[in-house]
């Protein structure tokens, strides 16, 4: 057996597989599938300083070899998370990475700052790319200025590993992510969904009550494969790499293009098993090229 | 809940019939285990991979009828799109992958001795496992079935096992002409009313129960991708806010939602 194991600044995960926030909800909802101790760990969905109801219905239209999304970070917000859903997850013993999101650089700090002293937490995810609400979200991934605010803020906040979550609807993520290392970020993943739109002609609307959404799904695979290979030659940090990932093959080629770790998102809806299978791949793959150790591809192009 | 674990498995196809020109009953059994583990309620539903990616996520489907002796699932499939259209076209024989029994039921604790089950198109599916189940605890349950003319009232001699039948059809080629709003019926008292079809017929009849204190549960079918409450795209807004309708539905008391 080969070594999977891989470092994230001072997050050691056990193997790269993680998952997606937003598509694996606190873990729980796929533990009648799989072992959630197989798993590298697992990133919990976006939270924010206070409860969030989303978006309106419809949310969700399915497009080719992909979806659209407009959830709108939905969810209990930290306080919830940290007296009824962290105390559940501590029987895992998988890494519980939590995602943060907010609508200014303060709400931000405050979630991070309020998630710092949980034990178990060991990573944070700051959301600078979600395209799918008004303010905050997106708007701070989109200049190398509100990354870098962003990540500054937080930086102070909470001195464990810190990632930041990319935007690919900008014009030069190796900017961005430039810019977030330079503020004292331990890693960057990527991609977050592109904005995109589907139009029921018969009805002549927009699918989705937000009428714009992030696109995810192996449709943006390829997008998500060359953004990778472009961060990873542009920064000295860890790279994690997400987009349209559906099995073992394709985590595979987002590590060959630079990722030291990846996240399972929509493949999770399709096959709740898919990210043990993943990790059962990388296995296979690693005996069947010789690989000793997992980290010995990462960034092999 | 221990009891109720979801499971993905292959189910294989052991009869697909063509019951009305839209429609196919799919027979499935497990190509391993029982059912009967899975102690699946009436109003549950399972999401299917569609066949040669027909469709990238999978489809929800209600349950329609689950035969525990012949360890045996049927589902009622109305070909509206690419996804469901590939399902009705599988050979006898074929395989598909499921993950079931999602979401919560029907509340059978609430049915009184007199039930009414009021189905629209494909929406009669979940209220035939329903009535069976109803039966089994000594109720025999009504009816109402509603299609757009004879040749659409979906699996009549099914239902006509459990209860009795009573049929609206728009065109009056079958029981009583119009919708099932306004069959007669309605006007007899029932303990309860359990609803599935097209949201306005459902938002009607959530009406009706109103105006007759009677209580009553509609099952939603809002667009879906995890089907287990990760995603949380399919959701309604209920007095609780937002909630999924694959986890927290696809069955709502009428109380509980907005409209």
């Amino acid at each position: 057996m080969a070594n999977l194991n891989v470092n994230i600044g001072n997050l050691s995960l056990k193997n790269p597989v993680l998952t997606a926030s937003g598509t694996f909800g606190y873990g729980e909802e796929f533990a009648d599938f799989i072992d959630l101790n197989r798993l590298g760990g697992f990133i919990v969905k976006g939270t924010t300083l206070e409860p969030r109801q989303g978006n309106d219905y419809p949310r969700m239209v399915e497009t080719p070899s992909g979806m659209l999304n407009a959830v709108g970070l939905q969810n209990k917000g930290v306080e919830y998370f940290i007296s009824e859903i962290y105390p559940r997850l501590l029987q895992y013993d998988s890494e519980i990475i939590v995602n943060i999101s907010g609508s200014s650089i303060d709400d931000y700090r405050k979630v991070a700052e309020m998630l710092a002293p949980l034990d178990r937490i060991r990573a944070i995810e700051v959301n600078i790319s979600c395209p799918n609400v008004k303010s905050g979200g997106m708007a701070f991934g989109t200049t190398t200025e509100g990354a870098a605010s962003v990540t500054k803020a937080v930086r102070e906040a909470f001195p464990k590993t810190l990632i930041v979550k990319l935007s690919p609807n900008v014009t030069s993520i190796a900017d961005i992510a430039r810019a977030v290392e330079a503020e004292g970020a331990d890693s960057v993943s990527l991609i977050n969904t592109l904005m995109g739109m589907a139009i029921d002609v018969e009805r002549q609307r927009p699918y989705l009550s937000t009428i714009t959404g992030g696109l995810s799904g192996a449709a943006v695979r390829p997008v998500a494969v060359r953004m990778v290979w472009q961060v990873s030659k542009a920064v000295k940090i860890p790279v994690i790499g997400l987009g349209g990932i559906m099995n073992g093959r394709d985590a595979i080629e987002f590590m060959l293009a630079g990722a030291r770790a990846i996240e399972v998102g929509t493949a999770n809806f399709i096959n709740p098993a898919v990210t043990v299978e993943i990790v059962d791949y990388m296995n296979d793959y690693c005996e069947r090229h010789g690989v000793k150790d997992i980290n010995e591809i990462v960034g092999m192009i | 809940m221990e009891k109720y674990n979801k499971r993905m498995g292959d189910f294989r196809i052991t009869e697909n019939a063509a019951i009305a020109e839209n429609y196919s009953l799919l027979k499935l059994i497990p190509v391993e285990g029982l059912l009967s583990d899975s102690a699946i309620r009436p109003g549950q539903f399972v999401q299917v991979v569609t066949p040669n990616n027909a469709t990238y996520l999978r489809r929800p489907i209600s349950i329609c009828y689950i035969d525990n002796d012949a360890n045996e699932m049927w589902l009622l499939i109305r070909k509206a799109g690419d996804g469901t259209r590939a399902l009705c076209d599988q050979p006898n024989g074929a395989t598909i992958n499921m993950i079931y029994s999602l979401g919560n039921g029907f509340d059978l604790s609430e049915a009184g001795s007199s039930p009414l089950l009021i189905g629209g198109g494909v929406g009669v599916a979940p209220l035939l496992n329903l009535g069976a189940e109803l039966n089994r605890q000594g109720i025999k349950p009504t009816f109402l079935l509603g299609a757009r003319s004879a040749k659409d009232v979906l699996l009549a001699e099914e239902f006509a096992k459990y209860g009795d039948v009573h049929v609206s059809t728009e065109d009056g080629s079958a029981g009583e002409k119009g919708l099932v709003t306004t069959n007669t019926i309605l006007n007899s008292e029932f303990t309860h009313i359990y609803c599935c079809g097209p949201m306005p017929m459902m938002k009607a009849i959530a009406k009706i129960a109103r105006e007759k204190s009677t209580p009553c549960e509609v099952s939603l079918e809002n667009v879906m991708a995890c089907g287990v409450g990760a995603c949380l795209c399919c959701v309604e807004k209920t007095t609780a806010g937002n909630v999924c309708v694959c986890k927290e539905g696809p069955v709502f008391n009428i109380d509980q939602l907005l409209w």
